[in-house]
């Protein structure tokens, strides 16, 4: 397959485009899915998080 | 003044523009402080292209383009198992699987680092100070394998010596760093990232189209199968298009056991557990920023790693086509017919008399070539044009630094310098961040119970880890996949040791305390033992076992392949068995810690 002999090699080439494909339809798909509320913790952690990086 | 002669003075404006907009970035950034948290305060998105992007350099360095970018050059395509692992296990199994819960969980357990993710989920001071120290002492290593990878190229494409490049590069580092590097500006490493992408993209261009093309460029790297190195060819290595040899038992084994233990799976798993990678997924606002990264973060790995990769080996037929004829006295005909032969290099010196190179060893040098011509007939001197190694002076860090000099135009290699200044500072500003809150928050702080008041300690910590990193930088620097060893140690290290744990606290809420801690301590020592008594190129550095065995490498070394096979095949494993194991002989968690950590 396109001048790589080796099917194994051929096959590694071919997953990782395949892969890429595989992020990209995922991500299409699931583009407006996953919301979620913010809650109490979140505000916390972000504000601890604010903190120890403006003291660093 | 001697470098802007030599490389012209607009290149030199070009390059130091570049520099001084990323230092401004990251001083806005500083000011402004525009990064993941004040978008989350704000209650705004960081923009999913930019979450990416920023994911992508920081997982992304010098050390997989220079560094796994010249393996590549040496082993050829058989690497691209790596881009694969890369991008479903680095990039899909993570954000899709690993992102949302390591998300939930570090929020409701107020956790802002990995260990400390992993400290309060099993709710021991001893898990986040154990991998805490862990990481602040073994990171340092693969923060010499950035900078080694980035230096290599500095000093090709500078022409200027390696300890000037290294001093430099860390100049820079550093001072992006205080500019606000550490504090992962976003912008910043989306800028950095687009600059990586697009370099990228115009090396495969030119690359396929200097060699005529995907099929004819591949066909030619697979006609070239003779001409590998003898000392590969021992060890399995069947062409640059080929796998290598598979079994067991018997070195010629070798290097499909160095390529898929410790290329693909050390650094394709370990990536999972990658502190300064797993504390990104906390600083998202929800799983929809995840879901939408994961299109760029595909193609981004696709295109950094698989065009390396592809270049690297790819690299063996430009040279075999287009390189400076080398000459030498032939020692070996490996094929009449297409003039392939194994050469004894000579060099001419002052009196007009051919002299035989020689190593530093003093071991005879010898380049496998095409034939090309004749150089002095009655000498019996010939031509002939060779594969990378041979043309980066045998050290396969070098082969993507001389590719990049010999084949691409001048203005690319400028432009390819800062893609990796990008890749470089993008991933040692977040290790070094991490190195500082490892020892920080996770060791000083948890250690005296001194909450927030580590940032000292914190500070210390990052010029130490420099200091650690410059010092690898300048003694480990040698060929023999260096850049690539390093790297696989690290993350073969923080899969057996985290991995399991790490699992454990996001997935199983009968994963005990006395289970994480038994998987990260068995982990830890079998991968220790591994590198200090069987696995022979790094036992052989450390020292020790030559003592216990009379001299050998390797307490397996009559038991090949084992010497070669990663410790990331037998630790990680055994670190799962005993996680399960006394995870389920010990008492767990109680029901209000559990319902603490995943809620009801």
């Amino acid at each position: 397959m396109l001048g790589i002999e080796d099917k194994w090699v051929a096959l590694a080439y071919l997953l990782c485009i395949l892969s890429t494909i595989l992020c990209a339809v995922y991500g299409i798909i699931n583009w407006n899915k996953g919301d979620e509320d913010v809650k109490s913790e979140d505000i916390k952690w972000v504000s601890e998080e604010k903190k120890v990086e403006d003291e660093l | 003044m001697l470098i802007a002669q030599t490389v012209g003075i607009w290149t030199m404006i070009a390059a130091l523009a570049y520099l001084f907009f990323v230092l401004f970035l990251g001083w806005l950034g500083y000011r402004k402080t525009k990064n993941a948290t004040d978008y989350l305060l704000g209650g705004r998105t960081t923009h999913p292209v930019v979450m990416a992007l920023s994911y992508g350099s920081t997982f992304i360095s010098t050390s997989a383009i220079v560094g796994f970018g010249g393996v590549a050059g040496m082993f050829g395509m058989s690497l691209l198992w790596l881009v694969f692992f890369n991008i479903f296990v680095g990039i899909f199994i993570a954000f899709v699987f690993l992102g949302g819960p390591t998300r939930r969980i570090g929020h409701r357990l107020d956790a802002h680092t990995f260990p400390e993710l992993l400290g309060r989920r099993f709710q021991s001071k001893f898990i986040q100070i154990f991998a805490g120290l862990t990481i602040f002492l073994f990171i340092p290593l693969y923060a010499a394998a950035v900078t080694i990878g980035g230096c290599e190229f500095i000093e090709e494409q500078l022409g200027i010596d390696y300890n000037t490049a290294l001093l430099l590069f860390t100049i820079i580092t550093a001072a992006y760093v205080v500019t606000g590097g550490l504090k992962g500006v976003m912008y910043t490493d989306a800028f950095q990232g687009v600059i990586m992408f697009v370099g990228m993209i115009i090396l495969l261009v030119f690359t396929y189209v200097k060699l005529g093309g995907i099929t004819t460029a591949h066909q030619a790297l697979t006609d070239m199968a003779p001409l590998a190195p003898a000392k590969l060819t021992a060890i399995g290595h069947q062409g640059w298009t080929a796998m290598p040899a598979f079994g067991f038992g018997d070195i010629k084994y070798n290097l499909w056991w160095i390529i898929i233990s410790t290329i693909t799976l050390g650094v394709g798993i370990g990536v999972l557990a990658q502190p300064q990678l797993v504390i990104r997924f906390m600083t998202v606002k929800s799983k929809k920023e995840l879901n939408r990264a994961v299109v760029v973060g595909g193609v981004f790995i696709l295109i950094t790693t698989g065009v390396a990769y592809t270049v690297g080996s790819l690299s063996n037929a430009y040279f075999l086509k287009n390189g400076a004829d080398i000459t030498g006295r032939v020692v070996k005909t490996i094929d009449q017919e297409k003039g392939y032969a194994v050469i004894q290099t000579v060099t001419k010196d002052e009196a007009g008399k051919y002299v035989d190179d020689k190593d530093k060893d003093g071991k005879a040098k010898m380049a496998p070539v095409k034939l090309s011509g004749v150089a002095d007939a009655a000498a019996g001197i010939v031509t002939g044009k060779s594969i990378a190694f041979v043309y980066a002076g045998y050290n396969d860090s070098k082969i993507i630094p001389t590719f990049i000099k010999t084949a691409m135009p001048g203005w690319f290699g400028w432009l390819f310098l800062l893609t990796l200044i990008s890749a470089a500072m993008s991933t040692l500003s977040s290790q070094y961040h991490v190195v500082g809150t490892s020892i920080g928050r996770d060791v000083y702080e948890t250690y005296t119970g001194k909450h927030g008041k580590g940032v000292g300690v914190t500070r210390t910590g990052i010029v130490i880890g420099i200091a650690i990193a410059l010092m690898w930088s300048y003694y480990a620097r040698s060929g023999g996949m260096i850049i690539a060893r390093a790297t696989a140690i690290f993350f073969g290290l923080c899969a057996s040791a985290f991995l399991p744990a790490y699992f454990g606290a996001l997935f199983f809420k009968r994963a005990t305390k006395a289970g994480a801690i038994a998987s990260m301590i068995t982990g830890f020592l079998v991968t220790t033992f591994w590198l200090a008594f069987v696995n022979a190129k790094e036992a052989e550095v450390i020292g020790i076992v030559q003592k216990v065995t009379g001299g050998k490498t390797s307490i397996l070394a009559d038991h090949p392949n084992w010497p070669v096979v990663d410790q990331i095949v037998v630790a990680l494993p055994i670190s799962i068995l005993v996680m399960i194991i006394v995870s389920l002989m010990t008492k767990k968690s109680s029901s209000e810690h559990l319902e603490k950590c995943y809620g009801k």
